[in-house]
C-alpha cells in the first residue's frame, strides 16, 4: 500500500468514526423513531405500496396534529424487495442502527415470520398490520397483529362457499410457497369437511410461476362446485384467465391476498363472479371509513385497498399505546399495546386477545363490473 | 381420457415456448460453444420493448389487430437484435481469446445487470401486458380446449425453427456461422469475417428471444424483470436435454420439459414438478450424455 492509498483509508476510516458518533447522539433527540419494513418493489409491491401509504398518511396526521407525548414522529421506511432473507436484514439495521423503538410490517406473513423473532429478540414491539398466519403473533409476547388470523379467515370462506353458494364439492389450489396461502388451505379443507362438503382436487404451485394449466386441468376433470384459491393477486389474476380459457365456469373464492387494483387490471371479466375475503370494504358507509376513503383518494387518486386501511389503523394503534404508556420504554410500551381494547379504527374495531390477535368481523366481496362488491358480514 | 389428451396438449404449448427460448441458447452455443446466460435477460427486455410500443401504438386499447402485432413483434425483435449486437461488442467481444470461464461469468454478470437494471429504472412490481390481438379466442378441437394465442405459439415456433435451420444450413452467411463454429482461426484465414458472423449470431439469437418474450407474455401477462430468470433456464435445460447445439434437439427439449412438467403438475405430486423435470435431465445425461440428438464429443486431455 503506498502512501496515498493509506492516507485514503484513514481520511475514510475517520469520517465512518465521525458519523458513526453523531448516529448515536442523535438516540435523545426530540423525535419518536418508528421503523417500518415493506415490499415497496418486487412480486407483492402492491401490498407494500399501499400499506406503506395508509402508516404514511397516519403519521402525517398525528404529526399534523402534534405528535405524540410532546414529540414529533419520524417513520424510517425500510424496503425488503419482496424477496426472501431481506426483511430479517432490513428490520436488524431498523433496531441497531436506527434505533427505532417500534416496527410496523408487514402485510405478507412469510415476510413477517422472518422479522418477528428478531423483535422479539432484541426486545423492540412489532405490530404487523395484514400478516394472518397464526405463526406471526406466536414467535412472542412482543408481537402483535391488528387484523384476522388464517384459521378464521378460512373458515369464513368455507362457511361461505357452503351456506352462502351452496357448494358441496371444492378443489383447493395453493401456493406451497407461501406460509399464507397453506395455512387458509388448511383451514379451508377443515371446516369445509366438519360442514359436509367434499374436497374433490388438492393442487398446488409456487410463487412465480405462469403456467397453471396443468393444475386447472386436473381440477375440471373433478367437477368441483367451487375452487378455492389462496393466493396472492398476480398468481390469482393468471390462474382466473387460465381457468376459464379452459372453459372452467365455477366461481373462485380467495382471501385477502387478491385485493389488489392489478387483479381486475391483468384478469378482466375472468375474475367476474368470484369472491374473496377481506378486512374492509370501501362501501361501508360509516363516516370513519368514508372520511378515511376521502382523504387517501386527495393524496393518491386511488381508492385505498384494504392493506391500506390495515397500515394506516396499524400506526394509530401504536401511537394510541405510546400514548397510554407515557412512555417509549420497550415493556412498557409492550403491555400498553397488549391492553388495545375497543379501539375504532378503519377496519372495524380492534381488540386484541391474550394471544394478540385482533378479535374481528370479516368481509367477503363480490367482483361484479371491474369492482369488489360489499356482500357479507361475516362475524367471529 | 379427455384429461390426459388436455394435458398432453397444455405440455406441447408450454413446451413451445421453451422450445422457443431455447432455439437462440443453442445457436449461440451450437456457433461459439459458449452459454449466454443473459439470453433469458433479453427475452424480458422483448417483452417490455413490445410492452411499451403496445402502450404508444394502441393507447387506452385502441383496436388492436393482427397487422399491429406483426409489427410489434418486428420492432421488439430488432430492437432486440441491436441490444445483442451492443452486449457482444461492448462484453464479450473484448474477452473473445480469454478463457470461456472468464466470457461464461461475465455472461452471469450481464444477466444480472440488466435484472437489476430493470428492476431500477422499470420498477420491479408487474405489470399486466395489453391485449395485442383482444381476448383470447377459445378453439375447441376435439376434447381438447385451447385458444388462438397457444395456437399462434406453435405456428410461431415451428416457422421460426425451420427458418433458422433454413439460415444456418442453406444460406452464406449459414455457412460461415458453421465455419466459424468449426475452427475459429481458419475460417478467418478463408477470408470469413468472424467479427461480422460473430455479431451476426448474437442478432439472430437476441432476436429470437425477443421473440419468445413477446409470446410469453402475451399468453402469460404479466411482466416483470425477473420473469426471464425461469423460462430462461427451463429453455438451457432443453436445449442441453436435446443436445446443445442441435437445433431439432432444442425443439424436442421443449416439447418434452414441457410434457413432463405439465403431467408432474397435474398430478398428486404437483409439488414437485420442477424436481421431476430436472430429476429427469440428470437422468438422461447419465445415459447419454450429449442430449437426445448431440453428439458426445471427447475433450482431448
Amino acid at each position: 500500500m503506498n502512501l496515498k492509498k493509506l492516507l485514503f483509508s484513514v481520511v475514510v476510516a475517520a469520517s465512518l468514526i465521525v458519523t458513526g458518533c453523531a448516529k448515536k447522539s442523535e438516540a435523545d433527540s426530540t423525535v419518536i423513531k418508528i421503523g417500518q419494513f415493506a415490499s415497496l418493489t418486487g412480486n407483492i409491491a402492491s401490498f407494500g405500496q399501499s400499506s406503506n401509504n395508509g402508516t404514511v398518511m397516519a403519521i402525517e396526521e398525528i404529526n399534523a396534529a402534534g405528535g405524540v407525548l410532546g414529540k414529533q414522529i419520524e417513520l424510517i421506511t425500510e424496503d425488503d424487495r419482496s424477496t426472501a432473507g431481506e426483511p430479517a436484514n432490513v428490520v436488524t439495521k431498523l433496531i441497531h442502527r436506527d434505533q427505532v423503538v417500534a416496527v410496523l410490517g408487514q402485510v405478507a406473513s412469510s415476510m413477517s415470520l422472518e422479522a418477528a423473532p428478531i423483535c422479539q429478540t432484541e426486545g423492540i414491539p412489532m405490530i404487523t398490520p395484514a400478516s394472518t398466519n397464526p405463526e406471526v403473533t406466536e414467535k412472542g409476547d412482543f408481537i402483535f397483529r391488528i387484523c384476522f388470523i388464517d384459521p378464521f379467515q378460512g373458515q369464513v370462506m368455507a362457511k361461505f362457499s357452503k351456506q352462502n353458494l351452496g357448494a358441496s364439492k371444492a378443489a383447493i389450489l395453493t401456493d406451497v410457497k407461501q406460509d399464507y396461502s397453506v395455512g387458509l388451505s388448511n383451514f379451508f379443507k377443515q371446516t369445509f369437511v366438519e360442514l359436509g362438503g367434499e374436497i374433490v382436487a388438492e393442487q398446488s404451485f409456487s410463487s412465480g410461476d405462469k403456467d397453471f394449466k396443468a393444475q386447472l386441468t386436473t381440477i375440471r376433470a373433478a367437477e368441483p362446485d367451487v375452487i378455492f384459491v389462496p393466493a396472492y393477486y398476480n398468481e390469482a389474476a393468471l390462474i382466473a384467465l387460465q381457468a376459464r380459457q379452459l372453459g372452467i365456469e365455477q366461481p373462485l373464492t380467495g382471501g385477502d391476498g387478491w385485493d389488489s387494483p392489478l387483479l381486475f387490471e391483468i384478469a378482466g371479466d375472468a375474475v367476474e363472479g368470484c369472491y374473496f375475503s377481506n378486512h374492509y370494504s370501501q362501501q361501508d358507509q360509516s363516516p370513519a371509513v368514508q372520511e378515511f376513503i376521502n382523504k387517501y383518494q386527495e393524496k393518491h387518486d386511488s381508492v385505498p385497498d384494504a392493506m391500506a386501511a390495515l397500515g394506516y389503523d396499524s400506526a394509530y394503534v401504536l401511537v394510541d399505546a405510546i400514548k397510554r404508556a407515557g412512555t417509549t420504554d420497550p415493556e412498557a410500551l409492550r403491555d400498553a399495546i397488549a391492553a388495545t381494547a375497543g379501539f375504532k379504527g378503519v377496519t372495524g374495531t380492534i381488540t386484541l386477545d391474550e394471544n394478540r390477535n385482533a378479535s374481528k368481523p370479516a368481509v367477503v366481496l363480490k367482483i361484479e363490473g371491474g369492482k369488489a362488491v360489499f356482500n357479507t358480514t361475516v362475524e367471529p | 381420457m379427455d384429461s390426459f389428451l388436455q394435458q398432453l396438449y397444455n405440455g406441447l404449448s408450454l413446451g413451445a415456448i421453451y422450445a422457443l427460448i431455447a432455439l437462440g441458447y443453442t445457436m449461440v452455443y451450437g456457433i461459439l460453444r459458449f452459454i449466454n446466460f443473459a439470453h433469458g435477460e433479453i427475452f424480458m427486455v422483448g417483452a417490455y420493448v413490445a410492452y411499451f410500443l403496445a402502450g404508444w401504438f394502441l393507447p387506452d386499447g385502441a383496436a388492436s389487430s393482427w397487422l399491429m402485432f406483426l409489427l410489434i413483434l418486428m420492432l421488439s425483435m430488432a430492437i432486440c437484435a441491436l441490444l445483442g449486437i451492443g452486449i457482444e461488442w461492448t462484453v464479450y467481444r473484448p474477452l473473445r481469446n480469454r478463457p470461456r470461464l472468464t466470457v461464461l461469468i461475465t455472461a452471469i454478470g450481464v444477466s444480472l445487470f440488466l435484472q437489476y437494471g430493470g428492476q431500477t429504472f422499470i420498477g420491479a412490481d408487474p405489470k399486466a401486458f395489453p391485449k395485442i390481438l383482444g381476448d383470447p379466442v377459445q378453439v375447441n378441437m376435439g376434447p381438447v380446449t385451447t385458444n388462438n394465442l397457444e395456437l399462434l405459439v406453435l405456428v410461431i415456433t415451428l416457422i421460426l425453427m425451420f427458418a433458422l435451420r433454413f439460415f444456418v444450413m442453406k444460406t452464406k452467411l449459414g455457412k460461415a456461422m458453421r465455419a466459424v463454429s468449426h475452427n475459429i482461426q481458419a475460417s478467418s484465414l478463408m477470408g470469413i469475417n468472424n467479427d461480422q458472423v460473430i455479431a451476426v449470431t448474437f442478432a439472430v439469437g437476441s432476436a429470437l428471444a425477443a421473440a419468445g418474450g413477446v409470446l410469453y407474455a402475451m399468453n402469460y401477462p404479466t411482466i416483470d424483470p425477473l420473469m426471464g430468470l425461469l423460462p430462461g433456464l427451463k429453455a438451457f435445460v432443453a436445449a442441453v436435454l436435446g443436445g446443445i447445439g442441435n437445433i431439432p434437439g432444442a425443439a424436442l427439449g421443449g416439447l418434452i420439459l414441457g410434457v413432463v412438467e405439465t403431467f408432474a403438475a397435474g398430478s398428486v405430486v404437483s409439488d414437485y414438478k420442477d424436481a421431476i423435470a430436472f430429476g429427469l435431465l440428470v437422468l438422461l445425461l447419465l445415459f447419454r450424455p450429449g442430449g437426445l440428438l448431440g453428439k458426445a464429443t471427447v475433450e482431448k486431455v
